[in-house]
């Protein structure tokens, strides 16, 4: 590990068995930490990286750039001839840089590698609607996976409860670093997760058809909307003369929670498949005029394309590599282009898996939207920029501009190919090794 | 022969032109016929830059060089200037069809067959054309300590298992026996076996059960009256211990590859070792056994509790020990259409080029033992071949064709192909041999 450290100072990083590292450019004398002489200190998070191509996601591609992090923050961006960097900071070097990538949509943290009891958090199976559920209750900053899906560059990942019951938790939204999730975390609760269709239909006392989920997710939400007027006219009442004000009402976290999910404040993730169900989505989510719908899934968006236009509903379109089956028998490579050229807001997502894998890789989902059609700056948007904006985050992450989280992939290669390696990661400012062969137990 | 089967043959022969369509007129489709300027791959010879595939009666007659190889005069010519041409992929490993063999009736039955299971026309099948498969193993799970025979099969355009099968000198079908060990096929109450012990102790008195039957075979020579009566289940671990049925084994971890190498050596069947997570603790042993594998790559580890230590280096390391190493789909853990992926990572692993792409072809090909047909391009081998529009370890590249002893069964440009390569509605439909009907019609029509 100390080595390891070492050659990141030196701006190069060799993972065994993978980049020659002797092809590597040397540092530049100019750029090289000087070792006579005292040097003003650099403020921790502090780290430039020197690319062959930058996509800085903001601009056009920058042959031989240089993206320069002070204190986490990105403090320049430019043409290496452009920008000045500091004496003594440490460089890193690659073939390509990138935003570090954000993955718009994952239970990572939740559901665990191993798959087994202890390490399996993204669904429970108490009932069909539990919207009170945290993401930050139950997010493990040291699950494995979490490293592994870092260490192809993935930075940001917005995460949470899966898929597989009519509302099954709350997500939030971390940085792929830290022992625990409040250093991890960059937004403590972001959406609520809901399931139409098959995933549904499933946990104690979950609805046993279509029609009936749809039915109790209404109803809940009525159910709700009463529970917060009903407050809402108590707060309003004057005290009467003469008596105490009236006690406090009762805390009901489930309804606190459908309540931001009515005003807007935690848009509905709303994982369906087929035709019918993303109708159904819309249909509900009309009926309550503050609640904003992200649609999750969608594989047969494209047969309800015009409808979800004329919704401006975005969606989270499934992984590229989704197994196809079942609801998802029409599972496209294509569908996240096909939604792109529509004009749907759209990002990829790793997605969920109740077996293997049991995390995917947004690099490698994206690198499957490229072949299929889609430009690859559109598709490296789809696992930066766009899901960054969608998620509400583009303040901070998804490019590289000044002012922003410095947050950088490093690939030896065009990221999307098959045997590109993914050689380091910067989280704003802090480095950590790209990718290895197999976790380390 | 059905019905189904003998219709099957003649759209097969028809098939066989190049175009792989209906003949448009009634003049016979050429017998030669010669592809022509592709870089091509031959796999255990050096890539040839602009070549010539010549292919006759379905066989591959001569491939070479363009200023190397003499074209008939008459043969039919097709161009293939820029793309790339390697032999049609060979899946180890594969589930496409449901092939599913045993029930939950109990954990050794070798006496099923996923003959009797495969379903030809699933959508699964034809997307594993469209990824470029012409071979493959199709098994049952691994849920069962021996959950069945499995069937080789050729991606040929049929209906019928029986049109797909890959068959003996005397017709019978070939295929392995497929066996498991480490968590899968443990259940917490019997018949199945609740702990590894119990679980090599369950196959080691099967396969004594089975020595003792074919001792007694032995015994009994030609006096039918001494024969002990029949056992479907016995004779199948017979095969595998005379080693004309070889046994594919579902292992992840060190300690069960070993458990595997121990038991084969006990009884002296031929085997494979699959999935092979943890090969790379272990690969000296492997390679002192003389075992080949054929290995996964997941986009990560885990997802149960064996293969946690899955590597991307694995093949890597094997290759580096001297081990025969295939890659296998493992279809649906992952997609046919994108098996040159899992070649394409394990060199990202470390894996040499032309090892990974042997890895898809021909050592998939030798494990299966028909290498002697499929898995390179050669004279007098079968003329199974991908045309691709690149490097076939580049994420950019497209299986544009794929075709099958000299018949096109897979084509990118025709639309209902590209709607199974690349998904959305109908893509799951069955497919119940629309080319090959359409070859049909052409044929009655001709007369």
């Amino acid at each position: 590990m100390k080595r390891r450290q070492a050659l990141l100072t030196l701006g190069l990083l060799c993972a065994p068995g993978f980049l020659a590292c002797a092809a590597a450019p040397a540092v530049s004398p100019a750029l090289a930490p000087t070792v006579q002489g005292a040097r003003p200190a650099l403020p921790q998070g502090s780290i430039a990286v020197r690319a062959e191509r930058l996509y800085t996601m903001a601009g056009p591609v920058i042959e031989d750039g240089i993206v320069w992090i002070e204190a986490g923050k990105i403090r320049a961006v430019g043409p290496a001839a452009s920008v000045s960097l500091p004496e003594g900071i440490s460089l890193l070097r690659a073939k390509v840089a990138t935003p570090g990538l954000v993955d718009a949509h994952a239970v990572v943290g939740l559901a665990g590698w191993l798959n087994v009891d202890a390490d399996k958090d993204e669904l429970d199976g108490g009932g069909p609607v539990q919207p009170e559920l945290r993401a930050l209750d139950a997010y493990n900053a040291k699950e494995p996976l979490v490293q592994w899906v870092r260490s192809f560059g993935v930075t940001t990942v917005h995460t949470g409860h899966a898929p597989g019951a009519l509302i099954s938790g709350q997500t939030l939204i971390v940085k792929t670093r830290g022992d625990t999730v409040e250093q991890a975390v960059l937004e403590p609760t972001v959406m609520v997760t809901a399931s139409l269709g098959d995933g549904a239909r499933g946990g104690s006392g979950a609805p046993g058809s279509r029609a009936k989920a749809a039915a109790v997710l209404r109803q809940e939400l009525h159910g709700a909307k009463s529970w917060m007027e009903q407050r809402e006219r108590d707060a309003a009442k004057e005290p009467e003369e003469g008596k105490d004000a009236p006690p406090e009402p009762a805390r009901d976290l489930r309804k606190e929670a459908l309540v931001r999910v009515l005003k807007g404040e935690l848009p509905l993730l709303l994982t369906a498949h087929r035709a019918h169900d993303l109708m159904t989505a819309l249909r509900i989510a009309e009926e309550f005029p503050g609640l904003k719908l992200v649609l999750d899934g969608a594989s047969e968006a494209p047969l309800v394309l015009d409808a979800l236009v004329a919704a401006k509903v975005p969606v989270v379109v499934h992984p590229s590599m989704q197994r196809t089956g079942g609801e998802a028998a029409s599972l496209s490579f294509t569908t996240a282009q096909l939604l792109l050229e529509a004009g749907v807001p759209v990002a990829l997502q790793s997605g969920y898996e109740d077996y293997v894998p049991r995390t995917r890789v947004v690099l490698f989902e994206a690198a499957i939207a490229a072949r299929h059609g889609l430009p690859f700056e559109r598709a490296l948007g789809l696992v930066t920029k766009d899901a960054a904006q969608l998620l509400g985050i583009f303040d901070r992450v998804g490019s590289l501009e000044v002012g922003k989280h410095g947050d950088v992939a490093l690939y030896d290669g065009d990221p999307f190919e098959y045997t590109t390696h993914c050689t380091a990661v910067v989280i704003e400012g802090e480095s950590f090794p790209g990718e290895q062969p197999k976790l380390v137990r | 022969m059905t019905i189904a089967s003998a219709l099957g043959s003649l759209c097969l022969a028809l098939a066989a032109s190049p175009q792989g369509a209906a003949p448009k007129d009634q003049t016979a489709p050429p017998a030669v016929t010669a592809f022509v300027g592709a870089r091509i791959l031959p796999i255990g010879a050096p890539a040839i830059e602009r070549g010539v595939l010549l292919v006759e009666g379905g066989k591959v007659r001569a491939v070479g060089p363009v200023d190397g190889v003499a074209i008939p005069e008459g043969a039919g010519r097709v161009d293939l200037a820029g793309k790339v041409v390697m032999p049609g992929l060979v899946c180890t490993h594969s589930h496409v069809g449901e092939p599913w063999g045993a029930d939950s009736s109990g954990p050794i039955q070798p006496e099923v067959s996923s003959w009797d299971s495969m379903d030809v026309t699933a959508a699964s099948v034809h997307r594993a054309r469209a990824g470029g498969l012409t071979t493959i193993n199709a098994m049952p799970g691994s849920g069962h300590l021996i959950s069945g025979q499995t069937a080789y099969l050729k991606l040929r355009l049929g209906r019928t298992v029986e049109e797909l099968a890959y068959r003996d000198a005397d017709g019978r079908f070939l295929g392995g026996l497929k066996m498991a060990n480490g968590t899968n096929p443990q259940r917490e109450s019997g018949p199945f076996p609740g702990t590894r012990a119990k679980s090599a102790a369950l196959v080691r008195q099967r396969y004594l059960d089975a020595v003792a039957y074919r001792d007694k075979l032995a015994a009994a020579g030609d006096d039918t009256s001494k024969r002990p009566a029949r056992d479907l289940g016995l004779e199948a671990l017979v095969e595998a211990m005379a080693g004309t049925r070889i046994v594919h084994h579902h292992t992840h971890r060190a300690d069960d590859i070993m458990t595997v190498l121990r038991l084969a050596e006990e009884f002296g069947f031929r085997v494979v070792l699959h999935h092979v997570s943890e090969g790379w603790a272990v690969a000296k042993e492997i390679a002192a056994a003389k075992v080949p594998c054929s290995i996964i790559l997941i986009d990560a580890p885990g997802g149960k509790l064996e293969a946690a230590g899955l590597s991307y280096d694995t093949g890597a390391v094997l290759e580096k020990a001297g081990v025969r190493v295939a890659v296998h789909t493992d279809d649906f853990i992952t997609d046919s259409r994108l098996f040159l992926r899992s070649a394409a990572f394990a060199v990202r692993g470390g894996m040499s080029r032309e090892k990974a792409l042997e890895a898809v072809t021909l050592a998939g090909a030798e494990m299966l033992d028909l290498a002697d047909r499929v898995g390179s391009l050669a004279p007098g081998k079968d003329a199974d071949f991908v045309v691709l529009d690149g490097d076939p370890l580049s994420v950019y590249t497209r299986v544009l064709e794929t075709w099958v002893e000299g018949a096109k069964v897979f084509d990118l440009a025709d639309p209902e192909d590209r709607l199974v390569a690349e998904g959305g509605p109908g893509a799951g439909d069955r497919r119940p041999g629309v080319s090959c009907c359409a070859a049909v019609a052409g044929w009655e029509a001709a007369r």
